[in-house]
C-alpha cells in the first residue's frame, strides 16, 4: 500500500491550463508518476500524472478535470510510483468507474497485487501464436472472418448502427468448439458512451445470467474527458490479471475507441503539440498500440486476452485517422454498413472490407473443416463479383448482363438475406457452412474457381437442384 | 575520462541534460543506474539532448548520463542467424530469460553472447599475406550457413603472424594476429560497427540478376533485382505483411533480415513459429537457418523503432561483405518515419509535410542507398536487396513517406484494396505498379527458358491488362453484351490470365512457391490459351462459351492444382486444351448441321 513517507506535498502551482497543472520543480519525482490533486485542504482528491519535466516545471495532467482548482488553495501529492491498480480475487461480477473504483456499493477489491495500468510490452518471443478458433455464432465472422483466442478484432461502425447489439451477442454466444463451459470472462469498458448504452449492455448480460462473469468499467459521456485515457488501461490491467493470474479466457470489449481518441487529441492540443492528421497527435498510432497490443496469449500461461474494440467511424469514413490507424494495428476488422442496416440485415456486416488476419491460423483441417479456407475464399470471390455487378446493373440495367452475371447477382442478394442476416439467432459453424454451400450451389462450376473439383463434388454438387 | 551529464528535462523518450566533459553527436550513452541505452541527438553549449531506446517511465531529473565516446553500434559475428533481436540488437530470448514474459526497461546485456564458443576453421596460414576483407577462416553458424570471418579493414598488405588452430573459440577470443604497417593487431570473431554508417565496399555495381521470389506477379511483371530497392505501399488489409513474409520465405537470397518495425507482436510470433518449420526449396534446409529477425513491435519504445532499420541493415551489410546475397525486408518504413516524426516533435523542430521533419527524404535516401550490388573489399561480388512496406494513411499514395520512397526505389508494388477485398492475393495493382529492373530479368529468363520470348510475353500480358481496364470502363456504360466478340474475347483472355497467373495463394502448399520452370510452363499455357482462343473466336465461337469449358477452369486453377515437381501435367493440360478447342463447333455451323 502507499507508504506515506514516499510522497511529497507540494503547494507551488504556478499555472493551470485546461487539463494541465504546472508546478515548480520538485526533487525525487519521475516521468508518468502518479499525482493526487487535493482541490483544497480536506476536500476531494483527483488523480493525475506527470507528463513532462522541463527544468523549471513539472507538468501534471489531471484526469478528472481542473474545475475548482486554484493556485493558492490546491495542493499536489507527488507519489513516486506510476498509476497502479489493485487487483485480486472477486473482480468479476462488479461495476467500476472509469478509473477502477467499485461503484456498485460492494466492498473494495482486496488487493492481491498492484499492477501498472500502462502494462508492459509482451516480449514477442514469449507470445503464443493465437490459433484457437472461437465460435461466435455469427456466420459473417465464423466462416468469413474467423476470430481466434488472443486476437484483436475491432468492429468499425457508425453512429446509430447496431454495434452494441452485435458486441453483446458475441459476448453471449462465444465459445470454443467442442469444449464445455469455459473459464470465460468478459471485461467491458465503456469509454465516454451514454448511460443508456452502458445500462443496456449490463441489463442484457444480466438477463442471460452472465453478470457474474463480467467486470464493467464505466466512463460515461458525462464523466471527465481526460479520464477516458485511463479507462481502457484499467480495464486491460484487470483483464491481464484475470487471464494470466486466474487463467481465464477474457474477452475485452472497449466501446467507443473514438471517444478515447478525441480525449487524446484534446489533451495533446492543450500540451501545444504539433498535430498530425486532423489534429490528432503524431503518436496516436503508438498510443493506440499500447492498448491493442495487450491482446494475446503468452507461452506457458493458461488464459488469453481477446479484444473486440468498437469504434464509430466519424462520418462513416474508413480512411479517418481513428479507423485507419486502428486497422494498421489490429488483426483485421469487422465493418458495419448503414445500407445493410436500413434494409433490415442484422448483423449489418459489410463483408468486403472485413478481414481477419489470424483466420488462417485457426481454421482448416483438425480445427474447423479442411475445406473452410477454400469455402471462405470462394464466397468472398463470388460475393465481390456480385457486388461489382450490382454497381454495373444500376447503370446498364439487368438486361445488359449475361445469364451468368444475373445468377451471380441473385447470389449476392441471397448472401445478404440468408447468410449475413441471422437476427439474434446463434448459428453453429455447421449451420453456417450448410447455408454457404447451398448458396454456392446456385452458381455454375466454371465460376467456382477457388474450389477444387473434389470440393465441388463433395459439397456443392449434392446441393444442386436436380 | 568519460563525459557525464545530469538530466533536467524529460519528455517521453527525449531527455536534456547539463554536460560535464565532451559529448559528440550520435554518441551512445547510458542513462541512470538502470543503464538505459540512449543516443545523443543534439548538442548545445550548456545542454545535450538524447533519445532513450527504452521505456522512460519513472525516470527522475538528476539522474546521470554517461558517455561512451563511441557512436551507437551493434555486435557483428556468428550467433545472429536464427535469432530475434530488439531494435538495438539485444537478444529477446536473453531478455525473456532475465525478465520474464514482459519487456521492462534496464536490461544490461551484451548483444551477442560472449560465453558461447563457436567452431572456427582457419583458412590462412602463418606468414600468409592478407588483404582487408579477406577470409581468415570460417564458422559454421547454422547447418546451411558458413559465417566467413574476414580480416578487418585496416590490415591491407599485412601478414598473418599467428592463426588459431581449428577449434572452439568465444566471440571475443583472438583467432589471429596480423602485422601490418600499423603494427601488430589481434583479431577476434567479434566486430562492432556503428549502425548509421554504411560499411565500406571496394566498388558499387549496378544490379544484374533478378531476385527470384517464386511469386509470379513479381517475377514476371514487377521484378526486383539482387541489390535493388523496392517499396510496397498499401492501405491496411491489403496484404503487405503476408506478401513481405512470403518474399522472405521463398526468395533466393542466402540471408534474410526481417525487421518488424512498429508492427504487430503476433506477426513476429508467427514468423518465429513458422520459419523453423518451412523448408528452403533450393537447399532443403530450414528457412530459419538463414534468417535474422529484428522486432520492435508497435508498443515497444519508439526511439528503438527509429534505430531498428539501421541495426537490420548493418547486419545485412556484414553478411553481404562475406560474399552473400542478402535480402532485407522492413515492415514498415512508415512506422520508422513516424518514430522520426515523434522524436522530432518532442524536440520542437519545425515540421515540414504532415508534421514529418524536413530531413525525412534525406534519411529515406540514405537508407535505400545502402542497398546495392557490390564488390567487397576482398573482391567478391555480393548484394544487399532492400524491400520496405509503406503504410500510407487512408491508402493515399500522395502522402510524404510513399511519395519520397518512390524517388529512391526502382521497384514499386502498389497494393490495391479492391483486389484484397475480393481475396485476390497478392493484391498488387498491375497498372499502378512498376519496375525498372525488367531488363535485368528479361536477360535472365531468356537464358533460363532456352529462348522463351519472355519480354514479349510480359508485354503481351501488360497490354491485355491495359485493354481490360479500358474495356471495363465501356462495359460500365453499355453492358458486356453490347461489346463485339473481339472485345469480349479480350475480357475473357484477361480474366483467365489474371486468375491463372497473377493470383497466387500464400497459404496453398502447392502454390505458395512457384519454381522458375513452373512459371515458364504457366506463361506458355496461358499464351497457348490466348492464341487458340483468338483462332476459334475468328472461326465464329462465342468468347463467353470458352469460360464454360472445363479445360478453362483447369487453366485458371493450374497454380494450385499442378505442383512444381510435376511439369508433365502441363503437357497434359496443353494437349487437353488442343482437344477441347478443336471440338468446339461455331453456333452458326451447329445450326446448319
Amino acid at each position: 500500500m502507499i507508504n506515506p513517507q514516499q510522497h511529497i506535498l507540494h503547494r507551488g502551482i504556478t499555472s493551470i491550463q485546461g487539463p494541465l497543472v504546472f508546478v515548480r520543480n520538485a526533487e525525487g519525482v519521475g516521468l508518468y508518476d502518479r499525482v493526487e490533486v487535493l482541490v483544497k485542504d480536506g476536500g476531494e482528491s483527483r488523480i493525475g500524472r506527470i507528463v513532462s519535466i522541463t527544468g523549471e516545471h513539472i507538468v501534471v495532467e489531471v484526469f478528472q478535470g481542473t474545475e475548482g482548482l486554484s493556485l493558492g488553495e490546491s495542493r499536489l501529492r507527488l507519489l513516486s510510483e506510476p498509476i497502479l491498480l489493485d487487483v485480486g480475487p472477486g473482480m468479476l461480477g462488479r461495476v467500476y468507474d472509469g478509473i477502477g473504483r467499485p461503484i456498485d456499493g460492494g466492498p473494495r477489491i482486496a488487493a492481491h497485487e498492484r499492477l501498472r495500468i500502462d502494462g508492459e510490452a509482451i516480449n514477442p518471443i514469449r507470445r503464443e501464436v493465437p490459433s484457437e478458433f472461437i465460435e461466435t455464432g455469427i456466420s459473417a465472422i465464423d466462416a468469413m472472418n474467423s476470430l481466434v483466442r488472443g486476437q484483436k478484432l475491432p468492429i468499425f461502425s457508425g453512429s446509430g448502427l447496431s454495434h452494441d447489439r452485435l458486441a453483446s451477442n458475441i459476448a453471449r454466444f462465444a465459445r470454443l468448439r467442442g469444449a464445455k463451459e469455459q473459464e470465460f470472462a468478459v471485461v467491458f469498458a465503456a469509454i465516454g458512451v451514454t448511460f443508456e448504452t452502458a445500462e443496456h449492455f449490463r441489463r442484457e448480460m444480466d438477463e442471460y445470467g452472465a453478470m457474474e462473469r463480467i467486470a464493467l468499467f464505466l466512463n460515461l459521456a458525462s464523466d471527465a474527458g481526460a479520464e477516458r485515457l485511463l479507462t481502457p488501461r484499467v480495464a486491460l490491467t484487470t483483464a491481464e490479471y484475470l487471464a494470466y493470474e486466474e487463467g481465464r479466457h477474457v474477452l475485452v470489449i472497449l466501446t467507443d475507441v473514438t471517444n478515447y481518441c478525441e480525449a487524446l487529441r484534446e489533451v495533446s492540443s492543450s500540451h501545444g503539440e504539433v498535430p498530425s492528421r486532423k489534429g490528432y497527435p503524431g503518436y496516436m498510432y503508438s498510443d493506440l498500440a499500447t492498448i491493442y497490443e495487450r491482446a494475446g496469449r503468452i507461452k506457458g500461461r493458461q488464459g488469453s486476452i481477446t479484444q473486440v474494440p468498437i469504434l464509430s467511424m466519424p462520418n462513416d469514413d474508413i480512411t479517418h485517422p481513428i479507423p485507419d490507424l486502428s486497422g494498421y494495428i489490429t488483426e483485421g476488422q469487422i465493418v458495419l454498413d448503414r445500407d445493410l442496416e436500413r434494409r433490415g440485415v442484422f448483423p449489418s456486416i459489410e463483408l468486403l472490407p472485413c478481414l481477419s488476419r489470424l483466420m488462417n491460423e485457426g481454421i482448416g483441417k483438425d480445427m474447423t473443416h479442411a475445406d473452410h479456407p477454400a469455402f471462405a475464399q470462394q464466397l468472398y470471390s463470388s460475393y465481390a463479383q456480385a457486388h461489382q455487378l450490382q454497381l454495373l446493373s444500376s447503370v446498364v440495367g439487368e438486361e445488359g448482363l449475361t445469364a451468368n452475371d444475373r445468377r451471380l447477382l441473385r447470389f449476392g442478394e441471397r448472401m445478404e438475406r440468408e447468410f449475413i442476416h441471422q437476427g439474434n439467432e446463434r448459428r453453429t459453424l455447421e449451420e453456417t457452412f450448410d447455408i454457404g454451400w447451398s448458396l454456392l450451389s446456385s452458381l455454375p462450376d466454371e465460376t467456382l474457381v477457388r474450389l477444387s473439383d473434389s470440393q465441388i463434388g463433395e459439397h456443392v454438387a449434392p446441393r444442386r437442384d436436380v | 575520462m568519460t563525459a557525464r551529464a545530469e538530466v533536467f528535462w524529460i519528455n517521453g523518450p527525449v531527455l536534456k541534460a547539463r554536460p560535464e566533459g565532451n559529448f559528440q553527436m550520435k554518441e551512445a550513452v547510458v542513462v541512470g543506474e538502470d543503464r538505459l541505452t540512449a543516443e545523443v541527438i543534439r548538442l548545445d553549449v550548456d545542454s545535450i539532448t538524447v533519445q532513450v531506446f527504452e521505456d522512460t517511465t519513472s525516470l527522475k531529473p538528476g539522474v546521470l548520463i554517461e558517455g561512451s565516446g563511441l557512436p551507437l553500434a551493434v555486435d557483428l559475428g556468428p550467433g545472429m542467424v536464427g535469432r530475434m533481436f530488439d531494435g538495438i540488437q539485444r537478444p529477446l530470448e536473453t531478455i525473456a530469460s532475465r525478465q520474464g514474459d514482459f519487456v521492462h526497461a534496464g536490461v544490461d546485456i551484451p548483444n551477442l553472447d560472449r560465453e558461447q564458443a563457436w567452431p572456427f576453421q582457419p583458412e590462412v596460414a602463418e606468414g600468409d599475406e592478407v588483404r582487408s576483407g579477406q577470409r581468415l577462416g570460417v564458422v559454421q553458424e547454422t547447418p546451411s550457413l558458413a559465417n566467413r570471418i574476414l580480416a578487418p579493414r585496416d590490415v591491407e598488405g599485412g601478414r598473418v603472424t599467428w592463426i588459431a588452430p581449428a577449434g572452439e573459440y568465444r566471440l571475443d577470443q583472438p583467432i589471429a594476429r596480423i602485422r601490418s604497417e600499423q603494427g601488430e593487431c589481434e583479431v577476434a570473431m567479434l566486430r562492432r560497427w556503428p549502425i548509421r554508417i554504411p560499411r565500406p565496399v571496394k566498388q558499387r555495381l549496378t544490379p544484374e540478376q533478378p531476385l527470384l521470389t517464386g511469386q509470379r506477379v513479381i517475377d514476371t511483371l514487377y521484378t526486383i533485382s539482387k541489390g535493388g530497392a523496392g517499396a510496397m505501399p498499401g492501405g491496411f488489409g491489403t496484404g503487405k505483411t503476408v506478401l513481405q513474409q512470403t518474399l522472405a520465405k521463398w526468395c533466393d537470397a542466402d540471408i534474410i533480415i526481417y525487421i518488424g518495425c512498429g508492427e504487430r507482436g503476433n506477426e513476429m510470433a508467427s514468423v518465429l513459429e513458422e520459419f523453423p518449420k518451412l523448408e528452403d526449396p533450393r537447399t532443403g534446409r530450414r528457412l530459419m537457418e538463414r534468417t535474422v529477425l529484428i522486432a520492435n513491435t508497435s508498443n515497444m519504445p519508439v526511439a528503438a523503432r527509429e534505430a531498428s532499420i539501421y541495426t537490420g541493415i548493418t547486419i545485412g551489410e556484414y553478411y553481404r561483405d562475406q560474399g552473400y546475397d542478402v535480402a532485407l525486408f522492413a515492415d514498415s518504413i512508415s512506422r520508422w518515419a513516424e518514430a522520426l516524426r515523434e522524436i522530432s516533435g518532442r524536440l520542437e523542430e519545425l515540421p515540414a509535410e504532415e508534421g514529418y521533419p524536413a530531413y525525412l527524404p534525406s534519411r529515406l535516401a540514405e537508407f535505400f542507398e545502402r542497398a546495392g550490388r557490390v564488390t567487397t573489399l576482398a573482391g567478391m561480388e555480393s548484394s544487399l536487396t532492400v524491400m520496405g512496406t509503406v503504410s500510407p494513411p487512408g491508402g493515399d499514395f500522395s502522402e510524404p513517406v510513399t511519395a519520397h520512397s518512390r524517388r529512391y526505389v526502382k521497384s514499386f508494388m502498389a497494393l490495391d484494396r479492391t483486389r484484397a477485398q475480393a481475396r485476390f492475393y497478392p493484391a498488387i495493382h498491375p497498372l499502378l505498379s512498376y519496375s525498372e529492373y525488367v531488363e535485368n530479368s528479361a536477360r535472365w529468363w531468356q537464358q533460363r527458358g532456352g529462348g522463351v520470348r519472355w519480354a514479349e510475353q510480359r508485354a503481351q500480358i501488360l497490354e491485355l491488362i491495359q485493354e481490360q481496364a479500358r474495356l471495363e470502363k465501356m462495359v460500365k456504360i453499355v453492358g458486356r453484351d453490347a461489346l463485339p466478340a473481339s472485345q469480349r474475347l479480350i475480357l475473357v483472355n484477361a480474366e483467365v490470365m489474371v486468375e491463372a497467373l497473377l493470383r497466387q495463394s500464400a497459404f496453398s502448399e502447392t502454390d505458395r512457391y512457384c519454381s522458375p520452370d513452373k512459371q515458364i510452363a504457366m506463361l506458355r499455357t496461358v499464351g497457348d490459351f490466348i492464341a487458340r482462343a483468338e483462332q476459334v473466336v475468328k472461326d465464329g465461337i462465342d468468347p463467353d462459351a470458352l469460360l464454360a469449358l472445363p479445360v478453362t477452369r483447369r487453366i485458371r486453377r493450374m497454380g494450385e492444382d499442378i505442383p512444381n515437381e510435376k511439369p508433365e501435367l502441363f503437357d497434359e493440360l496443353a494437349h487437353d486444351l488442343d482437344t477441347a478447342f478443336a471440338a468446339l463447333v461455331p453456333a452458326t455451323q451447329a445450326a446448319t448441321e
